[in-house]
Parts: C-alpha cells; structure tokens; sequence
C-alpha cells in the first residue's frame, strides 16, 4: 500500500513573483506551541536554552534563527519552528503539535511593508519592526502571525485552510504596489 | 480664455479632450474645470431641480456645479467635479442632468415650475391619493430632480485601502501646512504631509504673494523639495484627509489613478482607482485653508458668476481668465486682489463693486463703494449685471462676476468628534474651538487666520508645540517674510430683493426657502436644513451652509452664534463605496477556508456549501441524478447500509492539559468531565452565564492531564472565547493551557456497518469492539503516520472518526474513498449528514438557538448537581424549569406523508391559527430515507406530555397547512443498538 | 479607535471584540438576585465605564479598559486576569 502523501498548505499556489517582490512558501519542519504552565516560565527559559539553544522570547520579540527558531505567539503561548520539542520541555509548559495548522509564507522584496501596509493594522516599517520582532495581528480579517525575519523579509503565517485566502490578498496587495511604479 | 505669459504652466504639454462629445485642448496640469474656461466653455451642467444652466463656480473640491461624468459602463464615475479632475489625454467628459442636451434640457421647464417646487414641496404636493407615491411622484420627482447616474453595471476596477502611521499628520499643503511639515520634519519627527490637490501649496500657487522675496509658488516648490529629501517625510498628493476619528485615527481619500488614461497593460489594470488610507498619527496640524462663500443676489447661480478666488486661481495658476469683461462684487479687501490680478494680465476689469462704505482703493480700476449686486442676465451664460448703490440701480455688461463674501475657515475635522465651531464677529467666520480633537492643532486659514504670515507662523507653532510633545529640539527659527494685512471685512450674506438668490447651488436651495422654513417653524438649524435640503448635497454645502444660517439668524430674529451650525461629519469629500470598502469584493470579501478533502470534492463534482468561512461538500451527485434529494436519501441509505465518508475537520478541536484541566473542564461542562478515563469520550453541554444552552460537543481524555474538546463548528469561534474568558477573567489561578487545533487535524467520519471493516487493514492497530469501545479513543495509526481514532457517532450508526495531521489529509480521504467504494460505501455531504442526525434526535444550533435550557432538549440529565459550573445558579430559575416550556420533541406527518418545514408554527388543531395560541415550531425537517416519510425536531410547549397528540402545522411563507403526529425526537433505533454494537 | 493591550502596545479597535461592563461575579453560595444583577443589570453611565475587551485577533487576552462613553477617552487598561473579576470560588 502506497504511503499517505503529504501536502503542505499553499501546494500549488506559490511562488509568486510581481515587480521584484517574492512570495514562497516557507517548509519549517515542526512547529509546536509551548505555554508555560503556572510559575514556570523560568525553568522553562532554562530548558528551552538547553535544550534547544535560546531562550523564552519576550513579548513580541522572535529568539533563534532560521530552522530553530522560538516566536512569542500570544499570551503566555511560544510557537517553536523547527526542531520537535524536548519531551522535558513538557514539565513545565503545555506542549501541543502544531505543525500542519498553519501556512507559512515568506514575502521578499523593497517594498514588502508597502504590500502589508494594504492588509495589516499595524505599523511594520523598519524603524518600528525590526529584525526579530514579531507580533499577533490580522491580516484583513485572518488571525495571523507575522515575524520581521531579515531587513527585507517577513514570515507571514495564518490558518492554513485560509491559505489560499492568504496568497490571493497577498498576490492583490504585491500587484497594487507594483503598479504603482 | 488662455492669457499668454501668464500662469505656472509655461510650456507645458498640450492635451486633447472631449466634453460632450466636442474635442478641445488644454494643458498638461489643468483641471478640467481649467481647461474649459480655457475653451471659453462656461455652461457645464445643469441644476438638481431646476435645471437651471450652471458653469464653474469654484477651483476646488468644494464645487457645487460642474460635476460631470466620466467613464461609461461599470467604469461610469459620476458627480466628478470638474474642478478637480485633472485632465490627461483623451478623456471624455459628459455633462448631467440634462436631456437632450446641456444647450437644450427639455427639464429646464422645472424653472418656470419653480412657485410650487420650494422648500418641502413634495412633503405638501404629492401627499395624496397615497398609493401613487411609490408608483407615480417619486418616480417622477427621481428621474426630473437628480445628479449623475451609476451604470447599474458591476465596477471593474481595483480599489484598496491601506494604514499609515505617523508622529505628525499635516493635513494640507498650503502656506501653513508647509511650514509645519517643514519645521516637524527638519527636526526629525515622522511626518505624513496630505494634501488633496494634485499639486502643493496651496493658495500659494492661486496668488502673486511673495514669501521669503521670491514668488510664493517658488518658494513652495523649494520647501517641497527639500520635504521631498527627507526620510522622515512622506508627502501624499491628491489625498483627502476626510474624517477624525478617535485616538488619532484619520480616515484619507487618496485618487491614485483618476488623473491617469485608462490603457489596458496588466499593470494599469492591477493599479487601484482609490485608496482609502486610515492614518494613525500621534499628533496633527490641521491647515486645511478656507473656503470662500458666495453672496446670495437674485439669479446668482448664472454660469460666469464666479468665486473671487478662483477666479485669481484659474488667472495665476493655470494662465486662464474666465471673461473678457469682469465684475467684482465683494464685502472684504481680499476680492480686491482679483481686479490687481486681473488688470496686471491684461483683462478688462468694468467694476469692483463693495458693498462696504470705506473699501480701499484698489489700483487702476472703478471702485463702486456702498453698492451691492441685486440680479444678473444672460441666457447661458452671464451677459449683465444690476447693482444697486445711493445712486439706485445701474445695469453693466459683463461676461463674468466674481464674488467674495468671505471665507469660511474648513473647520469640518476638529468638529467630527462632537465639538461645535467657535463664532468670531471680527473675521464673521466659525472657527475651531481649540482642543476640539485631541492631538489635532489648527492652523492658518482654517483657524481664522487668513494672512500668509498668518499661516506661516501658525504652522511653525503649531509643529513646534507637536515636537515639544514628542520629546524633539524644534529647529532655528526660519519664518520667511510674507504677506500680512488685516481682513478687513463686513457682513454680507444676502441681498434684500425680490426673485431667487441661490445659496446651496447643488440642491437649488434659495434664501426663499430658508425664510419660508422659519416661518414655518422649522427655526433649528437642523430643522431647516432638512427641510430645505440645505447642505444635502453631495457638497454638503461647503460654500454655502454659514450663509444659509446667517439668514436663518436674521429671520429668527437671533445671532449666528445662538444659531449654531448644523453637525459635521465624515467624510469631508465624498468617498465611493468602491474606496470605503477597499478590494473587499469577489475573494476579497472574506477569508474562504478550504477543507483538506476540498480538491476531491470538487473532482466528484460535490455541490459547495458554505459553512461560516468553510466550504463543505452538501451532496455527491452521481450519474442520473437529477435533483439533490436524490443524492441525498442515497447518500444517508448509503451510511444505514454500508459506510460511508464525511469530512467534519471544521468541528472545533481545542487541546486542554495542566494540572486543573479536569477541574476547569467540570466548571465548564454541566457535567462532570474530570471522572472521565483516559482513552474515553464523552458528551458534554455548556451553558451561558445566564443559564441557557451556549454549545454541546465531546469531550475526549487523551491521557491524565490532557483532554480533546469538540464544540460545534458553528460556535468554535465563540467556545474559544469563552473559555478564555473562563480561564483569565474568573478562574485566574487554575493551571490550565489550551489552544486551538483545529487545523492541525484533518478528521473524517467513517460511519456504518461497514466502519469497523474499512478501518481493519487500513489502521496499525486491530480495531475491536474490546479496543475502541463505544465512546472510546485512542492513538491510531495510519500507513506509519501517527493519528487518532475516536468511536463517536453523529449518525446513530457505529461510527468513527479517524483524524491525522493536516498534511495527510487529502492522501487519508481518498484513501477512505476508495476503501469504502470496495464496500459498496463512498462519501456523503452535509445534507445526509443532517437527515442522519435529525433521524437520531441529534441537536445542532438549529435546536440550539440561545433560548433554550438543558431541560427543553431532554437534557435535564446532564446538569450535575455535584459541583459548581457556568451557568448552573441561573438554570435554576423558576422559568427555566417550569412544566410549561416548549420541548424538543419529533413530529411526524399524521395520515398522508406531507412536507414539515423548519420554520413552520405549531397549533392545536381547532385554535384558530394566531399568535396568541401558537404552541411551538418546527426547527428542523428533512426526508427520511430510513422511514420513508418526513420528519421533523421542534419545540411544542409542554411536548414531553402530548406525545403521540395531533398537532396543527402551519407555515405562512411556503403555505404548508398540515396535521403532524407528535413523537419521541429519536425516530431511528431509539435504544441506540446500532451505535454501541 | 485604538486600544492599548498591556501585551501588544496601541492597536486598532478592529483586533478586539467587546463584552460589555466589567463585573464581579458572584462568588459560590450567592443569591439569585446576585445573579440577576451579575448577568442582567447594568450601569450605563454618561462617563468612565469599566469594561471587558477581548485581545481577539491579537494575544488573546482579555482586557479590563477604563473609558469614558462620552469621550471615549481611555485611561486605564490592565490584563482581566488581574482585575479579580471570579468571585470566590
């Protein structure tokens, strides 16, 4: 019997190239929401630095880098990227898979707070979002998570049912911007 | 008419147009409304009521007359004002409101009607015989009274809207909207300078001021260059700041592409018509300039009679001079600079007229002091003028007027917060009331202060009292040198006289109307306006509604200050709805959540249903099917029969764990879920605070600390919230996490006989009645990929559903497809799903509507009495319990199977068919396959009791009027037999 | 209108959702007429009003916020899960 098929969420719908900017689909690996139970938020800073090499993020703030990575995802709520938890971490947090309920998506590009700027309520130019914060808001109606992860690069993530939602607002705001000139 | 050497447009490029049909040419840089005076055209529209011939009275966003339409088909814009379309080549204007022409509008006879069209005409005229209202007079009244048309075709083009945000929002480009972009942007602040013009700066463009020793143009264009280098600064043409709103919130029009030819590259297609901007600014300088205000004089409304400053605007910056012969009649020195202007370039001025006794001497042209304009002529377009002195009436020919009652400082957004405008007898002007929105300073025109020194000042203070609050060093001092004189002015807002004087130029509102108004005791300002219809107008009578209350004042015998003005609101300039809602149509209108079985559905041709934000498969028509009952009944006989395969992903799925998860879980449940055994399910009911049912779904024990709830799809959104708030706001110090995973599991149904044969083979695991008892869950595994599987039943059949993670939800389907096809099963839709549920008594939020109690769904079992729980102190309200509730029961056709609607009323059969005896209703109804009749879930007062009584069902809207035998809710295997075995 | 979540800094109203007053509820053992005003009566004052938000499209905290029903003026908002609002258990 074949094995079951593994689709990621925006499967078949990027890339997406318009007036130099660039979306794609991000393929983090793991994802696994991570909240603190009561008092523990320290001996769970600690166990996430052994374990994983960086420490609980603050409010709004991402730690790690590209395939291990900790954002703040809410309150009292981290999502890690990348590796599967350590299974000590489930001392002291809630540990809940994650890893198919969101698509994950890249957008790059000059103009990349111009396109959000069309979607987002939030200020995310570069002298107020920088490297390495991130925040919960929507994204025109979405629930979403969004992450400044390079000078000219953000991760965007919502539910991945709105996935084709995502690309379709997304792909309209890069062409507005675009035609602008 | 064009004046060579004169104007800021030297050597721009030529442009051809069309107006009505007719080619002409202007100016790169032009308005429209230039460009026609350019062409010697002066007749551009014609009136709302009346018809009468109207031209070009302003240069700006305030233009009541000139609107024209521009476009054809779902691109038709109409009300476009001609005064601010800019023009590029090859656009095509149209004027409105006239038939078969502007020349020649058969309408123009409303004009001789005008005696019975006054003030509340229609309210007297057309009261009676009533029905011809809808079907004769507003028809009517719609098509002779009326302004552009929409195409009734969809609009093609794009629109957006987009946030902004900003330490300082400088709401105009003039003199004092510069200097405070200026001053707020050398000291670094983060400044947004909107201007609504194409081009900034304001009434410096429009006067031959200098500032700084050089022309105030060049100085203005030296500011935005710099403005333009810095960083810090954004400069937003052709954007309307139109409301403020709270904690520093604008609302902005931006025109991104209405100055722009229409071609058909990709690109062009993909930019937006407009883009509505909500600004966020930590502070605001208002410099939205002022407003000049006609006087009121019979027949002022003719084409050719013009505001004193546009008539300068159109001279010095577009090198345009509306008339060979020109008249000046005006209450203020200011108008004066109109007859300067115009004699410097080389145009015939006959007279300046002033109604004052000590207007200054002007220069090189007649002054007539003391007088004032009493009636014009000229068919389409003005031809002379009679003006009345100590000397009595004299009459000049002229071929355009242009008029100054003063400005009106445009004080709309400090008002938009609730505050009135402040009256100031000196300038005879409203201006803002200081504070009047927090964060938002005014400065220059629009607070009163009309001289370019003025503004300049007032702008730099302005910015310099915004940078002192944001903590930044204000920079140097750098006023430029500018004009300062006084406003000398004097009031003037209508001239006594007998025939129509016209103050609200677009709804053809006329000081008779607002005399006959007061005397008829409509003498609130708010009264009379809508009576009159003053200020209605899609102007919203920016030129027009401080006279209009000056004459209200003198009628009412009060000042204009205890006359007040009538309320200001958003949006200053009007907005589309295609801005307001900002791409928000076909995909855009809302997020689309897609299934992960969604693309094989769809292969199968499955009938889309919308579920909330879902779509879900309703049935699976299969070759011959001609209707959806067909595939329905099929597809639930399938499920009875065989097995069958549903996606029910979209139920919510919330993951519990902690150490109080099983005692919040009890708080939250009306019945106890912390006895539940690892690797069991069980049902559960949650009440509102106030005692009714708020959602049911299951409960499942994974292991000691985490637990699986389902709720409903319907209310996923609102169970998440309410446990949010159970655990932050009142239970603050449980140890319990939860989150969403909804969308981390793909779940299917695999419903039927045949269940526990398609998951045998398919599964790791050997699925037996001892390893997946009835209510029974555990981990599964699927072709090496980790799962759950859950022994639940929606159905009433033996039932599972199997979740993986999301991923492997469209390989899992199709997989379950295939298997149950091999055994005579296959997919089922929401329409099956639902007659099986109903066949089982099984409630959704039909049943679960927000009215009903645990003890009316036959629940009354699950309220435990052992322990606290949300909802449970008011549950126990003597209302709730008492006998006489409507209870969930079954009803059938009594006699010859006939439809049952949800919706239908119950009755006793001999009570006459009246609110009063209306004994319940039908919530659901459906077909049943199993049975071979109709059935149907309501509420029947007291229907624990009438089983197997008669009941009336009638339903007015689909005119159903039959017998209904009353019966248990669970019409299918009532011990439940099939479930557990 | 703009909220200041403690969590997330000034936010555009759109983010939140709104429940109404905020009031304590009645501890265990109360009275039903505590009930009735708990989840029935209401202040509806010209002037500050306590009130609950929700952080919905943002955190997902719940917020007690101070504001004033004429002005809308804000002046005080803190985490609902420190504004004792359960009642005794």
């Amino acid at each position: 019997m074949a094995d079951l098929i593994a689709k990621s969420p925006c499967d078949g719908l990027l890339p997406v190239t318009v007036g130099g900017m660039k979306l794609t689909e991000e393929h983090p690996g793991q994802m696994w929401s991570i909240a603190p139970f009561k008092g523990q938020q320290k001996a769970l800073d600690e166990a996430l630095q052994a374990a994983h090499g960086m420490g609980l993020p603050s409010v709004n703030r991402a730690t790690g880098k590209a395939g291990n990575r900790a954002l703040w995802f809410g309150r009292d709520m981290i999502l890690l990227i990348g590796p599967e938890p350590d299974r000590r971490l489930a001392d002291h947090a809630a540990l809940t898979d994650q890893s198919d309920a969101w698509a994950v998506v890249k957008l790059e590009g000059e103009r990349g707070e111009d396109v959000l700027a069309r979607l987002v309520p939030v200020d995310l130019r570069p002298q107020v979002f920088k490297r390495g914060h991130t925040l919960r808001t929507e994204l025109k109606h979405m629930m979403a998570s969004i992450t400044r992860i390079g000078a000219q690069s953000f991760q965007i993530m919502v539910f991945r049912s709105m996935a084709r939602t995502l690309v379709h607002d997304l792909k309209t705001a890069m062409e507005a911007v675009a035609a602008r000139g | 008419m064009r004046r060579p050497g004169v104007g800021l447009n030297q050597g721009a490029k030529p442009v051809t147009f069309s107006f009505n049909g007719r080619h002409m040419m202007g100016l790169e840089g032009d308005t429209l409304a230039a460009a026609l005076l350019a062409n010697d055209v002066h007749l551009v529209g014609r009136s709302f009521k009346y018809h009468r011939p109207r031209g070009i009275l302003t240069a700006g966003s305030e233009e009541p007359n000139a609107l024209v339409t521009i476009g054809t088909g779902g691109q038709q814009d109409p009300n476009v004002r001609a005064t601010q379309q800019e023009l590029y080549e090859g656009l095509e204007a149209r004027s409105q409101n006239c038939w078969p022409s502007v020349e020649r509008d058969v309408m123009a006879l409303n004009d001789l009607a005008a005696p019975f069209l006054g003030a509340g005409f229609y309210y007297k005229t057309f009261m009676w015989p009533a029905p011809l209202w809808e079907k004769l007079y507003e028809p009517l009244i719609r098509r002779a009274a009326g302004l552009g048309a929409l195409s009734g075709e969809p609009d093609p083009d794009r629109y957006e809207k987009a946030y902004a945000f900003c330490d300082v929002l400088v709401i105009g480009a003039g003199p004092a909207g510069l200097m405070a972009a200026l001053t707020a942007g050398r000291a670094g602040a983060d400044v947004i300078l909107a201007e609504e013009d194409s081009r900034m700066g304001g009434r410096l463009l429009a006067e031959r001021e200098e500032v700084g020793g050089r022309p105030g143009h060049v100085w203005a264009a030296e500011v935005l260059a710099e403005l333009e280098a810095m960083d810090n600064v954004r400069l937003m043409p052709r954007t309307a700041v139109t409301g403020a709103y709270d904690h520093g919130t604008y609302g902005a029009l931006e025109r991104v592409s209405h100055h722009l030819p229409r071609t058909h590259s990709l690109k062009d297609s993909h930019r937006p018509r407009e883009c509505f901007w909500r600004i966020v600014a930590k502070h605001a300088v208002l410099a939205a300039g002022a407003i000049e205000r006609p006087v009121a004089f019979r027949n002022n409304d003719r084409p050719g009679i013009m505001m004193a400053g546009a008539v300068r605007a159109y001279l010095n910056r577009w090198g345009v001079a509306p008339g060979e012969r020109v008249t000046i009649f005006a209450n203020n020195d200011q108008a004066h600079r109109t007859a300067r202007d115009l004699h410097d370039a080389g145009v015939h001025v006959a007279a300046v007229i002033d109604s004052r006794h000590d207007a200054p001497d002007g220069g090189p042209f007649q002054v007539i002091r003391g007088a004032q304009v009493c009636d014009s002529a000229g068919r389409q377009r003005l031809e002379s003028i009679t003006l009345r002195s100590v000397r009595g009436e004299e009459k000049i020919q002229t071929d355009c007027l242009a008029m100054s009652g003063g400005w009106n400082p445009s004080v709309h957004l400090t008002c938009h917060l609730n505050a009135r405008p402040v009256w100031n007898r000196e300038a005879l002007a409203f201006v803002p009331s200081p504070g009047a929105v927090p964060g938002l300073v005014a400065a220059g025109a629009c607070n009163g202060t009309f001289s370019t020194a003025g503004a300049l000042r007032e702008g730099a203070e302005a910015a310099t009292s915004v940078l002192e609050a944001l903590g930044l060093r204000p920079p140097a001092s750098d006023l430029p040198d500018a004009e300062d004189d006084p406003y000398r002015i004097a009031a003037l807002w209508a001239v006594p006289g007998k025939g129509r004087a016209w103050l609200d130029f677009q709804n053809d509102v006329t000081v008779k109307d607002v005399r006959q108004a007061a005397g008829e005791n409509f003498r609130s300002v708010e009264h009379m306006k809508r009576y009159t219809t003053q200020g209605m107008a899609t102007d919203q009578g920016k030129n027009s509604n401080v006279a209009a209350l000056a004459v209200l004042a003198d009628v009412t015998g009060r000042t204009i200050a205890e006359t007040g003005t009538t309320t200001f609101r958003p949006p200053f300039v009007p907005v589309s709805i295609g801005a307001m809602g900002g791409g928000a149509a076909g995909q855009g209108f809302k997020p689309q959540r897609f299934l992960t079985s969604h693309a094989e559905n769809e292969a199968r041709r499955a009938h889309q249903l919308e579920v909330g934000l879902w779509y879900r498969a309703a049935y699976f028509p299969q070759p011959g099917e001609t209707n959806w009952r067909q595939s329905c009944d099929r597809e639930a006989a399938m499920v009875r029969k065989t097995v069958g395969i549903c996606d029910v992903s979209t139920l919510g799925k919330i993951d519990v764990q902690g150490a109080d998860a099983g005692k919040f879980l009890d708080f939250l449940y009306t019945n106890t879920m912390s006895t539940l055994k690892p690797g069991k399910v069980r049902y559960g009911l949650m009440l509102r605070e106030d005692g009714f049912v708020m959602d049911d779904g299951t409960c499942a024990r994974l292991d000691d600390h985490h637990f699986l709830v389902t709720t409903t799809t319907a209310a996923a959104g609102e169970v998440m919230a309410h446990m949010e708030f159970v655990s932050q706001v009142l239970r603050p110090d449980w140890d319990v996490r939860f989150v969403s995973v909804t969308e981390q599991w793909a779940q299917f149904a695999v419903a039927g006989p045949k269940s526990r044969a398609l998951l045998n083979g398919l599964l790791e695991e050997e699925v037996t009645g001892e390893t997946w008892p009835f209510m029974g869950c555990g981990a599964a595994t699927v072709q090496g990929v980790r799962g759950r599987l859950f022994r639940i039943s929606f159905s009433g059949e033996h039932a599972y559903e199997l979740a993986v993670p999301a991923r492997y939800g469209e390989s899992l389907y199709r997989l379950l497809l295939n298997r149950a096809e091999a055994l005579e099963g296959g997919p089922y839709g929401m329409e099956a799903l639902n007659v099986l549920r109903i066949e089982k008594g099984l409630i959704t939020h039909a049943e679960i509507n927000g009215t009903v109690t645990a003890g009316d769904l036959g629940l009354q079992g699950m309220m435990s009495s052992k322990k606290d729980f949300i909802g449970k102190a008011m549950a126990g309200r003597e209302g709730l319990l008492a006998d006489d509730r409507m209870q969930l029961v079954g009803l059938k056709p009594a006699g010859a199977a006939k439809e049952i609607t949800a919706g239908a009323h119950l009755f006793a059969p001999g009570d006459p068919v009246e609110r009063v005896y209306d004994l319940g209703h039908v919530t659901s109804a459906a077909f049943s396959p199993a049975l071979g009749h109709p059935i149907g879930l309501g509420f029947l007062k007291e229907g624990r009791s009438r089983i197997g009584e008669t009941v009336r069902m009638v339903d007015h809207m689909r005119g159903a009027d039959t017998l209904c035998e009353v019966v248990s809710p669970v019409f299918y295997d009532p011990e439940g037999e099939r479930a557990r075995g | 209108m703009r909220l200041t979540c403690p969590l997330c800094g000034a936010r555009d109203h759109r983010e939140f959702s709104y429940k109404g007053a905020a009031v304590q509820r009645p501890g265990e053992g109360a009275d039903l007429e505590a009930w009735h005003a708990y989840v029935n009566l209401r202040e509806n004052p010209a002037g500050p009003l306590q009130e609950l938000w929700f952080h919905q499209m943002g955190c997902g905290a719940w917020l007690k916020i101070t504001r004033d029903t004429v002005t809308h003026e804000i002046s005080n908002v803190v985490l609902a899960s420190e504004a004792g609002l359960g009642g005794a258990a």
